[in-house]
């Protein structure tokens, strides 16, 4: 297994349960997603998994190695996982190109040299003409591939992004879900997406989790066995309907138990 | 302008919210930054000259502009040199100001401990009334520079501290996040994102100061000087010479206004993506 996470649980100070027993896997070279309803802790998980947050309990494992039991978590797996937050975070002081070598030069990669990787893939990545032009100049969908290209410049082949194409027009989420893919399959990193699109999910998955809400938890894990390479025509087949339906079952429930309590 | 008129008002309060430069429209720019200022200087000097001839006062009470334009061509030797005095004080005591409030917000910024420990004590400086103390540094330092140094500094350190702490806070916590997964350390985070965020924020306090330094200069130079625009006005109002204090005021004002505009040429300069945001 590339990542596995077992029993995770977070409890934030003051007693917000978040998380509790959370357990994922993933094998090398895997596109994983989860879907779940907002606020049910799809951010935490993931800011876990990039050794940002401690974990409550339950450990995680990179690469089949402990990230040192529970305490140092953190420790063990900051800067090893690639990280895509919800929001792009470009840094209007910076050209788009200095924005997606940043990883490089934290590495201590010659600006020369981080320059010249970072151009060789500005066109698959349609930044091209937009080297140096600030983030501000840079349509939503550009800016995510910019932010994108920052964490695969990076350079780990284990990546986690957190709703990546959530802020962008429905036509722009298409095309770029048929990009991402084109990208993955010419890499063939290990990816676990977050989304609350249970479209996005299967169409871009070999696996989609389903979680559940306050604490979240992981209801259902379901295999999408659609065949490979995939373009957004699939979309149309009785197929990929099913599969949507199987997903958006236990999601509905969800949302209407909410509704409920509240 | 508006926003140049927001600055100064709330310059004279202390602090300023940082904003993006207003976009350089091409005939508006011209036409608003140059020619509407002249249009009210003008029509303000038209009507300070036709109250004065109109209502008969006494050069020695208030002099009209003209007469304030004749003791500015007649003292100018002496206005030089004392504004080149006054200008070195206020150039030297607003540097040691930038070194020290940056620096000192850097500190405060980097460990709550340290914020803890130190940031009262800044307020604390700015309760000490400037008239009291004046006295008391001349009597350390003597009659030199360096009296007016410290008490320039003194009251110009603030608003630049404050400001940049402002700045150095409000970096993106995810952001330092971000920056984190990607291998950066704290010195990283600070040069790479602390920094850059907080240098509007920066400019900001150096208007504000920019205004204050003058201030700081004259009255530094009235508790203990020889020489300079602010001894030259007590000495001219002791000889009743009302034209000639106006003509000071006039230099010390220049002085100024000159100073506020170079910290916003610097400011265009070094935070160019300013401009763009929003």
């Amino acid at each position: 297994m590339k990542l596995a996470a077992e029993g995770l649980a977070k409890r934030f100070a003051g007693g917000v349960e978040a998380l509790a027993d959370v357990s994922i896997e993933l094998a090398a070279g895997e596109f994983v997603s989860i879907v779940g309803p907002s606020g049910c802790g799809k951010s935490t998980l993931l800011a876990m998994l990039a050794g940002l947050l401690e974990p409550s309990a339950g450990r995680i494992l990179l690469d089949g190695v402990a990230a040192r039991d529970g305490v140092a978590a953190r420790d063990g797996l900051l800067g090893r996982i690639g990280y895509m937050p919800q929001r792009d975070l470009l840094m209007e002081w910076r050209t788009t190109l200095q924005n997606a070598t940043l990883g490089l030069e934290l590495a201590g990669v010659a600006r020369a040299a981080a320059r010249e990787r970072a151009l060789a893939e500005v066109g698959r990545f349609g930044l091209a003409g937009f080297e140096d032009r600030r983030p501000s100049a840079l349509s939503g969908g550009m800016r995510q591939r910019a932010a994108l290209l920052r964490t695969f410049l990076a350079g780990r082949d284990m990546m986690v992004l957190d709703e990546p194409f959530g802020a962008l027009d429905a036509l722009t989420r298409e095309a770029m879900r048929e990009w991402l893919l084109g990208v993955w399959e010419s890499d063939r990193k290990t990816i676990l997406l977050v989304t609350h699109d249970v479209e996005e999910a299967v169409f871009l998955s070999d696996r989609v989790y389903v979680m559940s809400g306050r604490p979240g938890r992981i209801r259902t894990a379901v295999e999408v066995s659609l065949p490979r390479p995939r373009t957004l025509e699939l979309t149309a087949t009785p197929a990929f309907a099913e599969l949507k339906a199987r997903l958006l079952a236990p999601l509905r429930e969800e949302a209407r138990s909410a509704l409920g309590s509240a | 302008m508006s926003t140049t008129g927001t600055r100064l008002a709330l310059a004279l309060g202390g602090r300023l919210e940082p904003r993006p430069h207003a976009a350089p429209g091409r005939r508006r720019g011209v036409v608003g930054r140059v020619l509407a200022p002249m249009v009210v200087g003008v029509l303000l000097l038209a009507l300070w000259q036709s109250y004065v001839a109109l209502s008969g006062v006494r050069e020695g009470t208030f002099p009209s502009p003209l007469e304030v334009a004749d003791a500015l061509v007649r003292d100018r030797s002496l206005l030089l040199s004392s504004a080149w005095t006054t200008l070195s004080e206020i150039l030297l005591g607003y540097g040691v100001a930038i070194v020290v409030g940056i620096a000192l917000a850097t500190a405060v910024s980097s460990s709550r401990l340290i914020e803890r420990a130190i940031y009262p004590w800044l307020v604390v400086s700015q309760m000490i009334p400037i008239p009291a103390i004046a006295p008391v540094v001349v009597l350390w330092t003597g009659f030199d520079i360096r009296p007016k140094l410290i008490v320039i500094a003194l009251v110009t350190f603030f608003p630049i501290a404050v400001n940049t702490i402002d700045g150095l806070r409000a970096t993106d916590s995810e952001l330092v996040g971000l920056l984190r997964t990607l291998g950066a350390g704290r010195l990283d985070v600070f040069r790479i994102a602390r920094l850059p965020n907080a240098l509007p924020y920066v400019f900001s306090g150096l208007r504000v100061s920019a205004a204050f330094a003058v201030i700081a200069a004259v009255f530094a130079e009235w508790v203990g000087s020889t020489s300079g625009l602010g001894v030259l006005i007590l000495d001219y109002g002791n000889q009743a010479a009302t034209a000639d204090v106006f003509a000071t005021v006039f230099v010390l004002a220049l002085i100024g206004v000159a100073l506020f505009a170079a910290v916003g040429i610097v400011e265009r300069l070094a935070v160019p993506w300013w401009q763009v945001e929003q």
